[in-house]
């Protein structure tokens, strides 16, 4: 990867993060959960996928499962900034006259299933991908969990399945954060070691830095690892990535700050980059 | 024609229709050479079995999915209910030995919540044929349609001659004045003898199979209620939540009231045995039923003809 296009997508993980932020205020938002895959989802939607507010109708375009729902903000973000939702109906979140709120449904147009229950989407993206195969079709459908999601069986027995399905257009993509709801993973239920686990499944794994889009590219770009397995992507990442004072924190999974909270965050956003804050930028919603 | 003859005839003229199973293949064991890759096992995960048939409905398929009922409705029911009920995707539920039919199995395989949770379900459909030809009769409806839908499958033979199907609607297999048995799914064959002996007292006997318990059949309810006499509802469910539910909703609504004898599972699990031995244990046989009902009316039970029923057995997979 050029390092423009590397400073590209930085940049437009910038504005995804001012999105997060902006969205944890009035009823709050999950912060933390959603700024770990902010640049996953920067990655995936503005440079792998095949998917575009054009194309959302085309037959051969890839599918994203969010399955991990609380990440909706960053999803939101990416979208707002790739023209897939007007910036304006971020406003209206948590407001009963739309549907923007904590977990992805399908009325947001680019949104491909509702989640928030958790363990439920791999198995549906399962049923993409048999289709998908059926139909002859090369397009992928990747779906994203979380890792505390991974306590979930349902989760397991999709693994299973998909493994002796040998479905190799299908793949799982781990927000490895290092925390469930309000808990270290490996203090609760221990995960590691996670590739080899899936490994042992019949999975064909990688394991990145998931917040380096060099890496990302570089994975995904392999796909799919084998032409008889599915694939899986261990991303790791760090829970409130972007904003120091709350990156790493147990308590920082949702977070419902005051106006004058959320404009503090964006300055230190900011502060982590070379960029210039403007007055816009520093509006509350 | 069978089940397996019916589900490979439409899936053969329809490639939306995709045949799935949580390794519970009693009905369909021929169907994996003629469906190829349409027949999907998922081995005995009936949670991704559910959500694997959602992704596949959000595909344009039609995925008729098969295992026990309990295993559906309870292990998997916030599957269906989350990303079937949500989703308002046409999955079609084939749920096998639902009710008495699990006979020998024993409570874990008790499926006689079922409908009760199903129909709690905002846009789910629910059907429970009396026997195999009314089974048959209903299905191509129900795969037709674009709603989710939960089936007890019932292969026994009947031997009545059932009216064509009409989704919603009940069948009023006849009408009387002392009272009116209200039925669903395999018992309907304990409610014909039932009715049989009543008749044979000088009762005045109707019955009515509801074959849709969701949508209900209003007025069909109505129209027994308003004919006055005995309202008799008559299940292998739990009392709570199926077809005496049904009915006090529908009264209550209607600003009703009737004189109503439920026979069901009140807060119990049926003793487990062949299905005949369950039957007569738990006091579902057609002589028991018109012994309940004699009795409710006022009149002698003691009075009622023994009649030699012959019920067989279900072989439960």
């Amino acid at each position: 990867m050029t390092s423009e296009k590397q400073d590209e997508l930085k940049a437009l993980a910038l504005r995804v993060r001012e999105h997060i932020v902006r969205l944890s205020t009035d009823g709050g938002c999950f912060t933390g959960a959603s700024l770990s895959c902010a640049d996953l989802l920067v990655y995936l939607y503005a440079d792998f996928l095949n998917i575009s507010p054009q194309t959302l109708d085309a037959p051969d375009r890839d599918f994203l499962f969010l399955s991990k729902g609380h990440d909706v903000p960053a999803l939101y973000g990416t979208f707002v900034e790739l023209g897939f939702m007007p910036k304006e109906r971020l406003a209206n979140h948590l407001k009963a006259n739309d549907s923007i709120y904590w977990h992805p449904n399908r009325s947001v147009p680019g949104v491909e299933f509702h989640s928030g229950s958790l363990g439920h989407l791999p198995s549906v993206g399962l049923g993409v991908a048999l289709d998908n195969r059926m139909r002859g079709l090369k397009n992928r459908t990747i779906v994203i969990t979380g890792d505390g999601e991974l306590n979930e069986g349902s989760v397991w027995e999709t693994v299973l399945v998909a493994a002796a399905q040998k479905l190799s257009n299908f793949t799982l993509v781990v927000d490895r954060n290092h925390f469930q709801a309000n808990v270290a993973t490996e203090d609760l239920i221990p995960l590691e070691p996670l590739g080899p686990k899936f490994e042992a499944f019949g999975w064909a794994v990688q394991r990145i830095d998931g917040h380096d889009f060099a890496q990302l590219e570089a994975a995904f770009g392999a796909l799919p690892f084998s032409d008889d397995k599915p694939s899986v992507i261990i991303c790791d990442t760090v829970r409130g990535r972007g904003l120091p004072s709350i990156e790493a924190r147990a308590d920082r999974w949702f977070c419902n700050f005051s106006a004058d909270e959320v404009v503090e965050l964006l300055k230190e956003l900011h502060s982590q980059e070379a960029t210039t804050l403007t007055s816009e930028t520093l509006t509350v919603r | 024609m069978a089940y397996e003859d019916l589900i490979r005839e439409t899936a053969l003229a329809d490639d939306r229709l995709i045949v799935m199973t949580a390794e519970n293949r009693a009905l369909i064991r021929n169907l994996p050479a003629v469906l190829g890759p349409r027949f999907i096992d998922t081995g005995i995960t009936e949670q991704t079995l559910i959500g694997a048939a959602a992704g596949l409905a959000l595909r344009g398929r039609i995925p008729v999915v098969h295992a026990l009922a309990t295993f559906l409705t309870l292990r998997a029911f916030e599957f269906i209910r989350t990303d079937v009920g949500i989703g308002q995707l046409p999955v079609k539920i084939s749920s096998f030995v639902p009710g008495f039919l699990s006979d020998g199995n024993g409570p874990t395989h008790q499926a006689i919540e079922d409908v009760a949770l199903m129909r709690g379900i905002p846009g789910m459909t629910v059907f429970a044929p009396a026997d195999e030809a009314d089974m048959l009769g209903m299905l191509p409806q129900i795969w037709a349609s674009p709603s989710p839908a939960y089936v007890r499958i019932n292969t026994r033979p009947g031997t009545y001659q059932h009216a064509p199907f009409e989704m919603g609607k009940a069948e009023v297999v006849a009408t009387g004045t002392d009272a009116t048995i209200l039925v669903y799914g395999m018992l309907f064959e304990q409610a014909l003898i039932a009715r049989e002996l009543l008749e044979a007292q000088g009762k005045s006997v109707g019955l009515v199979n509801m074959r849709t318990l969701k949508p209900v059949d209003e007025a069909a309810l109505l129209q027994v209620v308003r004919a006055g006499g005995l309202v008799v509802t008559l299940e292998d469910h739990f009392q709570t939540g199926g077809l005496y539910s049904i009915l006090a909703e529908v009264l209550l609504k209607n600003e009703l009231t009737a004189k109503v004898l439920p026979i069901a599972l009140n807060e119990k699990w049926y003793k487990p045995g062949l299905l005949s031995e369950v039957l007569e244990y738990e006091g579902f046989t057609g002589q028991h039923i018109a012994r309940r009902i004699a009795e409710k009316l006022g009149a002698d039970p003691a009075a009622i003809t023994t009649k030699t029923e012959v019920v067989e057995n279900q072989f439960a997979e």
